[in-house]
């Protein structure tokens, strides 16, 4: 048979919660438009109860992944990066379909990879870092150290499709937590593909959700969710700011306002999904 | 209240300390089931300068606010003094001043003269430890034993450690250099009114921001007080600003558009309004909120340490300690011994008179804060817990409050779940280490916690499972200023105390 005549496979778009590949709940989509307004996908409109079900996998995988080793969580994330070097092509060939001039899709594939080899050596050095023991004026051991918060929601760079979403993703999760992560709303591709590459990198199911969608929908719910307890958004928007303080509220949420661009590598993208517990040990006989 | 004590104390003569100095060495003097027979010791206060009639401190000066508050002892009822009532003309003048004290001096001056300053403070509040400490009690109610122990020293310590970062803040952050931010506006509760005012203080003016500072309505005192000591310190006009009132005063500030950061120290219903109020505005913030600590004791525990590690978890300060250990978890095998020792132990607690230096619990620090804690005992008589009190007399004046336990407590209880900051301790028991964790962390709160046990390793797994900012193994209410001090969740947002007691106070370029 001639290979001209042959009909490509194309792929469905769905969303990644819990480990599996679910359309969304509510049966909703939008069209993604590429050159010459080609259907690039119809991709998943989340709902809120999507974003919710996505929480209760993310808080169910919390305890295991928070008590995994830091150098587990390394060769993790080095997993990651290894997965994506592998599939640099086919993240390239998306981020061209949606609209990137192929030496800027190359570079942001090589940031992206890069990215998680860094954050992957931050797993067992953070710690340090900001830790301490602290000289106190009676007999006790004092020292203090960092617990991850726990369920991040975020709400990834629009204009950034991988790299964005990777800057996002690496920190929250080597520092132990859980996320719920919207992706761009134009640039959708690249995050179910990252899901892929996730999944086969040994990410625990529920440890990292992927949803898409509507952000003026879904960022009311993200930052009022009460079983989140923190919100990371990538916004130049001064009202989607105001909106997610105000919303964040009433459970105290950690709030990190970023400009919509990916994250600069740094450790201390991780210490701000940390808590920093204090413990007194008694010191005698 | 002290710890520690050998294993029988507990039982037998727990305050043998107490007994010796009072001219006995065995038990047979003093029956302390039948009520405590000590002479009244009170502290002299004869010495204490206090005035008639405060006003605020703004920009270096003394300004007379029109409206007026009174501000009274609430173990007597009586007035102790009229201070000031900033409404919104002086609060935007204390923030003008502090903003001119920011540009012009504070900020440009190099770290190791801010430290200097500090460091004077420290050693002026040193020298009249003892005038504060007895205006604190006086003021707010707790006793002096507390207030000159533990607050005093405490205060004097947070001011020398923070002195000693102001120009060692480059060492602070790796990678990263550390700016001030510049005014903030710092709201603190009446509970520890002095010690408060030094975590806020210390650490904002060693990173070099300028401050305006709102204590308390009802124990206004001391920080007008210690203002006088940052005049006698010579510190440039406006890099400290004092401003009374009520709680329309302290929204006054935090709402104020020149203040860069605030900082706040109360409920957690107050702390999400402020939360709400700075939502994009771009301001940062700090939050110190409420909590609800689970004091967790294990069958392996010693169980008098314990005991004395309950009373001093929830009776120190009357039980008004954010971080008050008012969940008591007994694994079940010691249940019984544990509430038996611990109603023996709650009878010999002197309560009375804050100014007596035997006094172990004082006065309940407003008639607003004994009402509350009155609704919430009697919802945990309605929905069924069993209420104990133990048996000492209350003063006829005043605001007062018996050392109470609830036993037979559910986790739906408003006395479990509600913070009540006064001396009331819900009791629960649990059968294995995974049920106390469950039970522990089943709250909004997130402050403190406690683990008893005699097994090292078990102290270490309790406390990481424990979602806790501060957690004491076989200890309680242990406070430093190098040791960091904060919440998760609805506890608040930020630490006070430590190398990361800066991070809230500077911006890292």
């Amino acid at each position: 048979m001639s290979t001209k005549k042959r009909l490509a496979v194309n792929k469905t778009y769905k969303l990644y919660l819990g480990g599996k590949f679910p359309r969304t709940e509510s049966g909703r989509y939008y069209e993604l438009k590429g050159r010459k307004d080609a259907l690039l996908a119809n991709v998943s409109r989340a709902s809120r109860k999507d974003f919710r079900n996505a929480v209760v996998a993310a808080r169910k995988a919390w305890s295991g992944w928070a008590a995994a080793t830091a150098y587990l969580r390394g060769q993790i994330l080095y997993r990651v990066a290894e997965m994506l070097e592998g599939r640099r092509e086919q993240f390239e060939e998306e981020l061209r379909a949606q609209g990137s001039p192929p030496t800027a899709a190359k570079k942001e594939v090589t940031g992206a990879i890069d990215l998680f080899v860094h954050y992957a050596g931050w797993s067992d050095k953070y710690q340090a870092l900001f830790s301490s023991v602290n000289p106190v004026a009676t007999p006790h051991f004092n020292f203090s150290m960092l617990e991850p918060t726990g369920v991040v929601a975020a709400v990834a760079p629009e204009g950034s499709g991988l790299l964005g979403l990777c800057s996002v993703v690496a920190p929250i999760l080597v520092g132990g937590n859980t996320s719920v992560i919207l992706a761009s709303h134009a640039r959708p591709l690249c995050a179910i593909t990252l899901a892929e590459v996730l999944n086969s990198s040994d990410v625990p199911a529920g440890v990292v959700n992927i949803l898409t969608g509507l952000r003026e929908e879904l960022l009311p719910h993200l930052a009022s969710h009460m079983d989140v307890n923190a919100l990371l958004l990538c916004s130049d928007e001064a009202s989607e700011a105001k909106l997610a303080q105000e919303e964040a509220v009433e459970n105290v949420k950690r709030v990190t306002l970023h400009r919509d661009g990916p994250l600069e590598e740094s450790p201390y993208h991780i210490l701000d999904f940390q808590e920093i517990k204090t413990t007194w040990h008694p010191v005698g006989v | 209240m002290p710890e520690g004590q050998k294993e029988d104390a507990a039982e037998a003569k727990p305050r043998s300390a107490k007994a010796k100095s009072a001219g006995g060495a065995g038990k047979s003097r003093y029956d302390f089931v039948e009520g405590d027979r000590y002479a009244p010791a009170p502290e002299s206060s004869d010495h204490v300068s206090l005035k008639d009639s405060y006003h605020l401190f703004i920009g270096g000066e003394w300004v007379r606010a029109p409206r007026r508050l009174q501000t009274i002892n609430p173990a007597t009822g009586e007035v102790l003094a009229e201070v000031g009532e900033a409404g919104p003309r002086m609060v935007d003048r204390a923030v003008g001043a502090a903003r001119q004290a920011y540009e012009k001096t504070w900020s440009n001056m190099p770290g190791r003269e801010r430290g200097k300053y500090l460091f004077r403070l420290a050693r002026l509040i040193q020298e009249r430890a003892r005038e504060f400490a007895v205006v604190e009690t006086m003021d707010g109610g707790k006793p002096i034993r507390e207030s000159r122990d533990i607050d005093l020293p405490l205060v004097a310590a947070h001011f020398f450690y923070y002195a000693g970062w102001a120009d060692k803040l480059d060492y602070a952050f790796p990678g990263r250099r550390a700016r001030p931010l510049g005014v903030v506006g710092q709201v603190i509760p009446w509970n520890f009114p002095l010690l408060m005012a030094a975590w806020k203080l210390a650490p904002a003016l060693a990173c070099g921001n300028t401050v305006v500072l709102k204590p308390a309505e009802t124990t206004p005192l001391t920080a007008l007080k210690l203002a006088e000591l940052i005049e006698e310190a010579g510190f440039p006009p406006g890099v400290v600003n004092v401003i009374t009132g009520a709680g329309k005063t302290g929204q006054n500030l935090v709402r104020h558009p020149d203040v860069d950061k605030v900082a706040f120290t109360g409920s957690t219903a107050v702390g999400k309004l402020i939360q709400k109020d700075l939502a994009g505005t771009g301001r940062r913030f700090t939050l110190e909120l409420g909590g609800k600590a689970a004091n967790i004791i294990f069958d392996d525990a010693p169980v008098n340490q314990a005991v004395e590690g309950i009373v001093n978890g929830i009776f120190f300060n009357q039980g008004h300690v954010c971080c008050a250990g008012s969940r008591l978890f007994v694994q079940e095998g010691i249940a019984d011994t544990v509430v038996r020792k611990l109603k023996r132990r709650m009878e010999t607690l002197v309560l009375g008179d804050p100014l007596d230096k035997n006094t172990d619990v004082g006065a309940i620090n407003s008639q607003e804060q004994l009402e509350r804690i009155r609704v919430l005992v009697d919802s945990g008589k309605e929905q069924g817990a069993k209420c104990w009190q133990s048996g000492q007399k209350l003063p006829r004046k005043g605001f007062w409050f018996k050392p109470t336990i609830f036993t037979g407590c559910a986790q739906s209880h408003s006395i479990v779940q509600k913070e009540i900051f006064g001396p009331v301790l819900a009791i629960q028991t649990f059968r294995t280490p995974e049920e106390a964790v469950e039970k522990a962390n089943n709250t909004p709160y997130g402050l403190s916690g406690g683990v008893w046990t005699d097994k090292g390793s078990k102290i270490f797994k309790i406390t990481s499972q424990i979602r806790a900012g501060v957690l004491w193994a076989n200890t309680f209410n242990k406070f430093d200023p190098g040791s960091p001090f904060g919440g998760y969740k609805e506890s608040g947002i930020g630490r006070e105390g430590g190398l990361q007691g800066l991070a809230p106070y500077v911006e890292l370029r």
